[in-house]
């Protein structure tokens, strides 16, 4: 196997998802799978070439420094699942 | 011949002449989704109250005589594209209940034209898939067989379409989601190069992949639809800053003297006999009318699937780090505590595919594996696109199917996420590259199924597809073959 039962809990942590041991088993099967195709990468000789992370040459877009209309608090708060007075609401992070 | 028959660019003539109204339009294609949604499932959102308080908005402008070429024309929008006020859901559950409170760029064009937007439409999950079967709202089904898929994941847009249930539509393309689907259902569809369209108010699937564009009966309506949208977004800071030409400007012009180049590497690979004969036969045409055709070399499109499947999904893992349940979109009821709520709520709210790519791409750049996966990727992402740089030294266009074969059964493919991926063979190379690429209609098969070819230009020349497509349906007559439903 190219991705073991404890990297599969590992990377479901870090993607923070729960999920169950039928899943578990799914996904490591089919991560393999699709890991293994992806040994055709080895293949190619990638020395001195530079990796490309878009497609087209990137700029840093200025504008002048005025301030524009923002969203109100109330529409921002709109599709909040639990919101409180002008506040996203979670749960409790410090005990 | 009904109203919905009509491609926009008619029904332009039509509405000029005030020989039929905006309302009456959006009527008889409201009346054609009454019919056929049952049948097809392309939406996910109608809104026919709004669409006929577009139409009739749409009919005053006509009657002032400021009209543009697109007003009163109905349109559907892919449901990853905001709407303000109406539920957009990118296919999934974890949107379920999500109104944007602003409209998407290319959304404020449509409305500025005076577009009549009826909804939107359906769509693998997150546009994760090649065959909208992945969308929580259930698959949609092809419209020409309705035991088979309509390509994805734009396959509502696409669909849509081919039913009659929508003049024209936009759709998204990251790895061939606008290609795929129009070549499965008929239709003519472009992916415009990266940073033509303007991507605010797009839900991010894979930030330098995804692309928004049109989805028409022709080339004729994918230049109206184009000339509409493509244009620099002080919004979006991936959009060129540059102005484009009218694809209009490149109906009905001579394609003689002009080179298509064939890449062995695509050809090699066709098995489908029926999709040769399709290919090899809009070839001839091609030839008639005075193109050239030339074999080449894309030596690393091989490698393009995988380097794909690494680059999209560690690009998702991170875009979709926002689904965590605080600022919108469903929360889990019942969670232990803070991260334990983002686990259940994405657990819930994602579906398998989205929740497979998720686990693919933090896997490809969790510390130890980033340099073999995700750096050896875009690694060859560069190779990729200095192939088609030098293919495009010794040609117009690059030419070839848009699919290995028609449209596959509904299920086919749902076990199997590499078969499935392969769908995209020919089609993932040119997001790589960031480049324009068009599919048209190239005949049916012998069980009536379309079959696509797929055009291919250098950087921003959308007006060359245009015209290439335009000459090949001035001469032929697939693209006016409609499904019966």
């Amino acid at each position: 196997m190219k991705i073991t039962h404890a990297e599969v809990d590992y990377v479901a942590i870090l993607g923070r998802l729960a999920l169950d041991e039928e899943e578990k088993a799914r996904y490591q099967s089919q991560l393999d799978d699709i890991l293994k195709y992806m040994d055709l990468l080895a293949e190619v000789s990638t020395e001195d070439v530079e990796p490309m992370a878009g497609p087209i040459e990137l700029y840093t877009p200025l504008r002048e420094d005025v301030s524009e209309q923002s969203l109100p608090i109330e529409v921002a708060l709109s599709n909040a699942p639990d919101p409180y007075e002008s506040h996203f609401r979670v749960p409790k992070v410090i005990e | 011949m009904n109203l919905y028959e009509y491609t926009a660019a008619q029904l332009r003539d039509m509405l000029k002449k005030h020989k039929v109204s905006s309302k009456e339009l959006t009527q008889a294609v409201l009346k054609r989704i009454g019919n056929v949604e049952n049948k097809v499932h392309a939406y996910v959102t109608i809104d026919a109250d709004r669409a006929l308080a577009m139409a009739e908005a749409a009919d005053k402008r006509i009657k002032s005589g400021n009209a543009g070429p697109l007003t009163g024309i109905p349109i559907a929008v892919k449901d990853n594209m905001c709407v303000k006020g109406q539920r957009t859901t990118c296919g999934s559950k974890i949107l379920n209940n999500f109104i944007p409170p602003y409209d998407a760029t290319v959304v404020g064009l449509l409305k500025e034209a005076g577009m009549v937007i009826l909804g939107s439409a359906n769509m693998d999950e997150f546009a994760m898939g090649s065959s909208t079967e992945t969308s929580y709202w259930g698959p949609t089904k092809n419209p020409w067989d309705l035991e088979r898929i309509p390509g994805g994941s734009s396959g509502g847009s696409a669909a849509a379409v081919a039913a009659g249930e929508a003049i024209l539509a936009l759709g998204s393309d990251t790895g061939g989601s606008i290609r795929l689907p129009a070549a499965f259902c008929g239709v003519t569809g472009m992916k415009p190069t990266y940073g033509a369209v303007s991507r605010y108010g797009l839900v991010a699937y894979a930030s330098s992949l995804d692309q928004i564009g049109p989805l028409c009966s022709d080339a004729v309506d994918a230049a109206l639809l184009l000339d509409l949208i493509l244009g620099h977004d002080p919004k979006d800071s991936t959009s060129a800053p540059r102005s484009y030409e009218p694809c209009v400007n490149y109906l009905n012009k001579s394609v003689n003297g002009l080179t298509l180049g064939i890449p062995k590497e695509f050809f090699n690979k066709l098995d489908n006999p029926e999709t040769s004969t399709a290919i090899e036969d809009a070839k001839s045409e091609y030839e008639k009318l005075g193109v050239k055709f030339v074999e080449l070399s894309l030596p690393h499109v091989d490698y393009g699937i995988a380097a794909y499947y690494v680059i999209a999904p560690s690009e998702a893992s991170s875009n979709l780090a926002r689904y965590d349940g605080v600022k919108y979109g469903l929360r889990a009821r019942d969670f232990g505590g803070m991260i334990d709520m983002y686990c259940q709520t994405r657990a819930e709210g994602f579906g398998d595919e989205v929740k497979r790519r998720i686990m693919l791409g933090t896997y490809a750049l969790s510390s130890g594996y980033y340099d073999a996966y995700y750096l050896k990727a875009a690694k060859i992402r560069t190779l990729i696109t200095q192939d088609f740089h030098n293919a495009f030294n010794n040609c117009d266009a690059i030419f070839c199917p848009t699919a290995p074969s028609p449209a596959f059964k509904i299920g086919e493919k749902m076990n199997d996420p590499i078969q499935m991926y392969l769908t995209d063979v020919f089609t993932i190379p040119v997001n790589m590259a960031g480049l324009p690429g068009i599919s048209i209609q190239a005949g049916l098969s012998s069980d009536g199924l379309p079959i696509g070819m797929q055009l291919i230009a250098p950087h921003f020349e959308e007006t060359r597809l245009i015209l290439l497509a335009s000459a090949f349906q001035q001469v032929t007559d697939h693209h006016t073959k409609k499904a019966s439903l």
